[in-house]
């Protein structure tokens, strides 16, 4: 008796979870573009963290993709076709960012993929997209292990080599700094490789490490890693870190009296982070891939494109700049093949020469990374200040 | 030389006992519940998180635009059914029970749009009034920021133990522990659904007066020793041994802490005595929910660390080694394992071993489940077969 009566029960559940399931599934389809791949458009798919930890680089460089799209359908799209974006969110979760490949090459049947911005859900999902023969290109993931997953692999970005050489440089030739200390996040690939690269090039050029420390990205509170750090005394601390944990790091290490500036990477770039650091970063430097304020035709149009749809008083970050760039890139290499599969695809990608692009001249080389130039930047009240470009050596 | 090393270390160990304020006013809540009812309420590390929000809506106001509505009313609508199946649980066969239960739900679930509408709106006007008075000083913010953090924490805290842990009470120790596990994942991603995904930081050093109280830097002369400590986090520390003494107090002194006692003792014999034990059991919860909401307040709002809907798991997994550090159920237990496992942290953080910093609880953990299964300042019991 008891039995029957919990077995309707549960009946009951589960038809009230079919109702309510049905209800919530029903909103975004309407809500959506409607229509598949119909033949007249050819589907690109992105893989993004757009919730998370690093959401606002996700969001980002969805708007810059989106923008690109757009340019490209209204100038007639490819040979005719339009091209339409399925997007999916990794919450920056790297077995979600390989799930959504998957989603997007089995069931969508996406001719590209573009992803990540973090290298380590770039990472997760390369060898997916390899063994799927579909193309993938990272905006964004500077990680040099990236590309090295395969030949179908590539990316718009520069590397983090380089661009632990081009901060190492600024440091001892532009500041004139002598002795550094370096604080990375230890889960990531991005900051411990930049970490480590940044101390080969500083001691080659002269410089010396005075003190090295890690911390994870959960993490709140640095103060115990950063009181060792002021007690080593450097004349600069390098934190190549994303902006959320940079902006606590910086807060904290000024209230330790830890006057040295702050020397990062490309994951600083988000106004989000003033939210944590304030005032505390004024003067400090990292490099990116652009300088909102650099005068060349190309960076201009697309920030003029940029308000145009999100608002004059928006400014597009280097995440949105290389998402466009990134798409802007597939689309010219969908141009030029006949019929567009993976393969032929993957060929005119990897010929790829002289695109002049927002983030600067892009070559893709026989690793399938972008040669391209870096530019530093300083902070300046709560703005990120053009300094220098350093070209490739 | 000899002087750095000593500078640096009571340097490290100001920092870690901040940490390990923070701690204590969580684990605190950990022990308590487990005290009264056996039972490790793991969603109480999320109730900390809403204890942040809660001061950044008083401090930087709350804007309808930051909350996602669509994304509350699928979230309430899962609550609703899930709170409708258990409601229907036992009374299926008394037709007008269903028939009321489902007329009633119904109704919440047609009405349940315009309802979050108007909780928005009135959460709007009400944080609208509340940031305009704490607009007027720092002190007077503060103290409408801890009382909103813990007023709402405190409810939360009681409504989770009465709709969530309450029914199943009995039914064995797992299900209450399966059931803590889903309102904690609830109140994680429901959060992240509604409040968004990014993450947040805010100070009540942005009110008028509040530079001088808690923004500046204190340099102290301890001995001799040039020691700095952040003003906001010297407030965090008093603050949380402000509550616990007063906590304590309540525990030892008052008719409502010997009822409390005396449920932990033998909760059947308890109300044989006369005692509500269901009063009793809600009050634990009440008061240990404040104190997270108290600590989610004073260590984001006085500090301007970061937070987003996922910092109650790190925080919370660390207090509850904390409270079984200390000897679970032993509330001076809870503030001793939460300063020791914040000063340890701190000091590993400052070692060349940083990298290791998140594993030393666990590392104490299992430490002290081989060594003293029953906490530094636990009881050993004799199982009644």
């Amino acid at each position: 008796m008891h039995n029957r009566r919990l077995h309707t029960a549960s009946w009951l559940a589960g038809l009230l979870g079919l109702i309510v399931l049905s209800g919530c599934n029903s909103a975004p389809q309407s809500g959506g573009t409607g229509g598949g791949g119909t033949g007249d458009t050819i589907l690109v798919g992105s893989y993004l963290s757009e919730s998370g930890s690093e959401a606002d680089f996700g969001k980002s460089t969805h708007e810059g993709i989106d923008i690109a799209i757009e340019v490209i359908n209204k100038a007639g799209g490819i040979n005719g076709k339009n091209i339409e974006l399925r997007a999916e969110n990794t919450e920056s979760d790297p077995a979600k960012a390989a799930n959504a490949v998957t989603k997007l090459i089995t069931n969508d049947k996406v001719v590209a993929v573009i992803g990540e911005v973090a290298s380590g859900l770039s990472l997760a999902a390369a060898p997916i997209c390899q063994s799927n023969k579909v193309p993938m290109v990272s905006p964004s993931s500077t990680n040099i292990k990236v590309t090295q997953q395969g030949d179908y692999i590539f990316r718009v970005c520069f590397i983090d080599p380089f661009q632990a050489y081009v901060v190492a440089k600024f440091a001892r030739e532009n500041l004139k700094k002598t002795t550094a200390a370096i604080f990375v996040d230890n889960a990531s690939p991005y900051s411990k490789d930049f970490g480590s690269e940044f101390k080969k090039n500083f001691e080659q050029m002269g410089g010396k490490i005075v003190s090295e420390a890690a911390y994870a990205a959960a993490d709140t509170d640095f103060k115990g890693q950063l009181t060792k750090i002021k007690t080593a005394n450097p004349d600069v601390l390098l934190v190549p870190g994303y902006y959320k944990n940079v902006g606590s790091i910086g807060k904290q290490a000024r209230e330790l009296g830890i006057t040295a500036p702050l020397l990062g990477g490309d994951g600083w770039d988000s106004q989000d982070l003033f939210v944590t650091a304030e005032d505390a970063l004024e003067g400090s430097y990292f490099s990116n891939h652009m300088a909102v304020d650099d005068p060349a035709p190309a960076v201009k149009s697309f920030v003029d494109a940029y308000r145009a749809k999100y608002g004059a008083d928006k400014t597009p970050g280097a995440l949105t700049a290389l998402g466009y760039d990134a798409m802007m890139i597939v689309a010219e290499a969908m141009k030029r093949v006949k019929v567009i599969d993976g393969p032929s695809l993957r060929d005119e990608l990897a010929k790829t020469s002289g695109y002049k692009g927002v983030t600067g001249t892009i070559t893709m080389n026989s690793d399938r990374n972008a040669d391209k130039s870096a530019v530093m930047l300083q902070i300046k009240g709560r703005k990120f200040v053009y300094m220098a470009t350093v070209a490739p050596n | 030389m000899e002087d750095q090393t000593l500078q640096l270390f009571v340097q490290q160990l100001v920092n870690g006992i901040q940490l390990g304020s923070v701690y204590a006013l969580i684990a605190i809540g950990y022990t308590m519940v487990y005290g009264v009812l056996k039972f490790i309420n793991f969603a109480h590390g999320d109730v900390y998180m809403i204890g942040a929000y809660m001061g950044m809506f008083v401090v930087l106001g709350f804007h309808p635009a930051n909350i996602d509505q669509d994304a509350l009313v699928v979230v309430l609508a899962m609550v609703l059914m899930v709170g409708l199946i258990v409601s229907l649980r036992g009374n299926l066969r008394n037709p007008r029970a269903v028939g009321l239960r489902l007329a009633g739900f119904g109704l919440a679930f047609v009405l349940l749009k315009t309802l979050c509408s108007a909780f928005v709106l009135v959460g709007e006007k009400l944080f609208g009034g509340l940031t305009s008075v704490a607009q007027t000083s720092v002190l007077v913010g503060g103290a409408v920021s801890v009382m909103v953090s813990v007023g709402w924490c405190a409810a939360l805290g009681v409504i989770i133990e009465r709709t969530a842990y309450k029914p199943i009470r009995g039914t064995g120790r797992l299900t209450a522990l399966i059931t803590a596990i889903g309102v904690s994942l609830l109140l994680e991603n429901g959060g992240q659904a509604v409040f968004g995904a990014r993450t947040q930081a805010y100070s009540i050093a942005s009110l008028p007066g509040g530079q001088e109280l808690v923004g500046a830097t204190l340099n102290l002369n301890v001995l001799g020793l040039a020691i700095s400590v952040n003003r906001g986090q010297v407030i965090v520390l008093v603050s949380a041994i402000v509550l616990v003494t007063l906590l304590m107090y309540i525990v030892r002194r008052t008719r409502m802490g010997k009822a409390m006692r005396a449920v932990a003792y033998d909760r059947e014999a308890a109300a044989l005595m006369g005692i509500n034990t269901n009063t009793v059991i809600s009050f634990t919860f009440l008061i240990g929910s404040a104190m997270a909401g108290a600590g989610g307040f004073l260590n984001y709002g006085l500090t301007q660390f970061s937070f987003d809907t996922n910092t109650g798991i790190m925080f919370g997994l660390k207090a509850f080694v904390a409270a079984v550090l200390g000897g679970i159920g032993n509330l001076g237990g809870a503030v001793l394992g939460g300063v020791i496992m914040g000063v340890a942290e701190t000091f590993i953080a400052g070692s060349p071993f940083s990298s290791f910093k998140d594993a030393i609880a666990f590392v104490i953990l299992i430490a002290i489940l081989l060594f003293r299964p029953a906490g530094l300042l636990g009881k050993y019991t004799v199982e009644k077969v």
